[in-house]
């Protein structure tokens, strides 16, 4: 079933984005053992109740798609990855993620943010061909670089900025902060600072999806998972757990790593005994993705397929995107071991600039709209700005707040109240 | 050898004690004896068959049946999709838990011995107990790890370590220690059932103990209140407070000492976190004099937290220095009499109460 992913025919194709050659591997899609072996195996381990329910279906599509966009390509007429609405509205995602950042770094510099704060620029086309693509109901773990995923997945801008800001109109009010954004309306699960807590917590998430599809009967729940973090956190061990449980439990996830090639300081090559990443997703009987993560339509189409599969059942996808973050770690990183070559080298690959010209060139949309976009962000960023200013700090009162769901301790009862509040509390089963 | 032996000791005085207790608690008449596993497996299954949301999770809690075999039976009654043999990656299915938590499923996480949970304590504390504070109350983790707390019979340094204190000095967390088996049943009922993260540190060495239960505690709605200590035996001399095993060493002591004519009032803290404050200070109040008695590291552990609160709170009223009983400050020897003499015995307890009771003075409490 893994082999039908037929993302092995995008690095064949060039697409009018840009020409990359700078994904040297050979062969991006090998997959090393095919995993039907190992999937056919799983019945026997009591694990067929679960996998019941999407045995039959096939990823047919998947071929499919490839084989019209060939055949289309044959006709010499170039071939349209995305309508013109869907166009701006990526162009629109991105350009809200690089002026959301740049505005950080501005308020930052000006003592209104403080902390720690994780930049994103350069890396908006992973956020926003990943996230663009899912319904409310799906969920995103991100970590501490986690503001252009919450602005993806529908945080409004204002309620990110607040955040930032330490205002009680944040969306969390105040009290995550930067490396901690939580949207319960928007399925944004945090927000995590250390590296690799957020994977498990994204395996969980796809646990619940399936445990609500098998168990709690609710037959149409097919929500996906997202969990994105960075090339570092592939060397830590709760990275292999998951992929180990999330393959042998066959869940609705997709692992995204980031791989910008740098951890604070330390290059990826100088950290990792094997530094392609994708390769470990076979190990563990997924398939593995290699996709230029600065171009924004390739991943979509990537994400496309991966997404697919966890919704129809068949399981986890590790996608390993290859991008680069424009500024240091966090903002007080001055970024002084990072090659000028190379910075310079992915500056010329700007995912935001790469879009621009695809869809001018493309006839999708012309100059001026794009300008009245770019217009349009701004005032939303300056708006956010605003907002964020003039809310108030929070109240003495929210520092013992929310503690607890149950701050009385003694437990919710049947009927939805604190159990020491019933008058009959002393009575009947509250033996004290 | 050791452990059997104790329980022997300790199951005969049980039998003494029950009978005192009950002419001063009104327990309901009919008494049925269950062992603590039983009291365990029976809150779980009537947990899981109550809501469908609630699911288990550990290593070997399904085919082995429990390596402690609390879990028995319940992989055959509610079958594999609810009870998860996991691999053996505690950080990462205790992740996985609290992400299923996060969405309103309530899973009942196992850890072998809590000793394995300092793999994944990243999650309980980071994940679980923090993230309804970060999230401003979007985001409330209804999850419960379970599992044996503290010194077992000789298994060494790196199997015996109490967490009671480490779980109970993080905001976010719950922390719940039962003794016999209705605290074993209500708590775990009502950890199961509360909305954030609760910590449930159980005894391998008291799986095994019957303790007498009223039909009352039999019933599939009893629950304990979680934040709420409970008062084991009455008297007026002195105060000992214990919670989990210790709390059999007490009521064992508190029977020495009557015999000297010491009334010894012992409080079975039954949770950890929220401390009881106000019953153990109205206790101290009453008698004036404090143990505090804990299998765990002396330094920073539950008895000095129970100290610092009675000074703060109920300092004029102490007539002598507050004891602490706890193990002793090294790593679980593995040899036996050294074994014995790094965990509180019952002498420890009486010798402590006949310090507390003739110690007019406040005095420098001795090594």
């Amino acid at each position: 079933m893994s082999t039908a992913f037929s993302a092995a025919n995008f690095s064949t194709q060039s697409f009018p984005l840009n020409h990359t050659s700078t994904t040297t591997h050979d062969s991006p899609l090998v997959f090393a053992k095919p995993t039907s072996q190992f999937l056919r195996s799983t019945p026997k381990l009591r694990l067929s109740s679960f996998s019941k329910l999407n045995l039959s279906r096939r990823s047919g599509t998947v071929v499919a798609v490839s084989d019209v966009v060939k055949q289309k390509k044959s006709k010499s007429t170039p071939t349209l990855l995305i309508t013109k609405e869907e166009g701006l509205e990526l162009y629109e995602d991105m350009v809200l993620g690089r002026a959301f950042e740049d505005m950080c770094a501005q308020m930052y510099y000006r003592g209104k943010m403080f902390g720690f704060v994780h930049l994103y620029n350069g890396q908006e086309a992973v956020s926003t061909g990943f996230i663009k693509l899912l319904k409310q109901q799906d969920s995103v773990v991100s970590t501490y670089r986690d503001h252009v995923h919450a602005l993806s997945k529908g945080v409004p801008a204002r309620a990110v900025m607040s955040e930032l800001f330490g205002k009680t109109t944040g969306c969390c009010r105040g009290q995550g902060g930067s490396m901690h954004m939580f949207s319960r309306e928007h399925n944004l699960l945090g927000g995590f600072a250390f590296i690799g807590e957020g994977i498990p917590i994204a395996t969980g998430a796809a646990f619940t999806s399936k445990y609500k599809r098998e168990v709690l009967k609710e037959a149409d729940c097919d929500h996906v998972t997202l969990a994105f973090f960075g090339d570092g956190t592939c060397n830590n061990g709760q990275f292999f757990e998951c992929l180990n449980m999330a393959s042998l439990w066959k869940l609705p996830i997709v692992f995204v790593v980031e791989n910008n090639l740098w951890a604070i300081g330390m290059s990826h090559l100088r950290a990792t005994s094997d530094p392609q990443i994708y390769k470990k997703g076979p190990a563990f009987g997924m398939p593995g993705i290699h996709v230029d993560g600065m171009d924004v339509l390739k991943v979509r189409e990537v994400a496309k397929e991966a997404i697919g599969r966890a919704r129809r059942g068949e399981g986890p996808t590790l996608v390993e995107c290859e991008t680069y973050r424009f500024r240091g770690h966090s903002l007080a990183d001055p970024d002084e071991l990072r090659d000028p070559a190379e910075k310079a080298h992915y500056a010329a690959r700007d995912p935001i600039t790469a879009l621009k010209k695809y869809l001018t060139e493309n006839n999708l949309a012309s100059e001026s709209e794009l300008k009245a976009i770019d217009k349009k962000i701004d005032e939303v960023v300056e708006d956010a700005v605003e907002f964020a200013d003039e809310s108030p700090v929070p109240p003495r009162s929210q520092l013992l707040e929310n503690v607890f769901a149950d701050p009385k301790g003694f437990g919710i009862g049947s009927d939805g109240r604190y159990r020491c509040e019933d008058p009959k509390f002393t009575q009947g089963t509250a033996h004290v | 050898m050791l452990a059997t032996a104790s329980q022997r000791i300790l199951g005969q005085s049980f039998q003494n004690i029950r009978p005192a207790v009950s002419v001063l608690r009104s327990y309901s008449s009919a008494a049925k004896q269950i062992t603590v596993r039983d009291a365990l497996n029976s809150a779980l299954d009537e947990e899981m068959s109550a809501d469908p949301k609630v699911f288990l999770m550990g290593e070997e809690v399904g085919e082995y049946q429990g390596a402690y075999k609390i879990t028995k039976g319940l992989l055959e009654k509610y079958g594999p999709e609810r009870v998860l043999d996991t691999p053996i990656t505690e950080a990462g299915f205790t992740g996985i838990g609290v992400g299923a938590a996060y969405y309103g499923l309530k899973p009942v996480v196992e850890f072998m011995t809590f000793n394995f949970s300092m793999q994944a304590i990243d999650h309980i504390i980071n994940s679980a107990a923090k993230s309804n504070y970060m999230s401003a109350g979007q985001i409330s983790v209804p999850i419960v790890f379970r599992g044996p707390n503290g010194a077992a019979a000789g298994v060494g340094a790196q199997h015996s370590q109490c967490y009671a204190s480490w779980y109970a000095s993080c905001p976010g967390l719950k922390v719940l220690s039962p003794y016999n088996s209705e605290d074993a049943r209500g708590l775990l009922k009502a950890a199961i059932r509360d909305p954030d993260p609760v910590v449930f540190l159980e005894n391998e060495l008291l799986y095994g103990e019957s303790f007498s239960v009223s039909d009352e505690v039999l019933d599939s709605s009893f629950c304990l209140p979680i934040g709420k200590a409970k008062i084991e035996r009455e008297g007026k001399d002195v105060t000992i407070t214990a919670f989990s095993k210790m709390v059999g060493y007490a009521l064992k002591a508190a029977e020495m000492l009557e015999k000297d004519g010491i009334y010894a009032e012992v409080i079975n803290l039954r949770s950890i976190r929220p401390l009881d404050r106000s019953t153990i200070n109205a206790s101290v109040r009453k008698t004036n004099r404090l143990i505090t008695v804990e299998e765990g590291f002396p330094q920073h552990g539950v008895g000095a937290e129970i100290c610092a609160s009675v000074v703060e709170e109920s300092f004029a009223y102490l007539d002598a220095p507050v004891e602490r009983i706890a193990g002793a400050d090294v790593p679980m020897p593995y040899a036996a009499n050294l074994e014995r003499l790094a965990v509180p015995q019952i002498e420890d307890i009486v010798r402590a109460a006949k310090r507390a009771c003739y110690r007019s003075v406040p005095l420098a409490a001795t090594a």
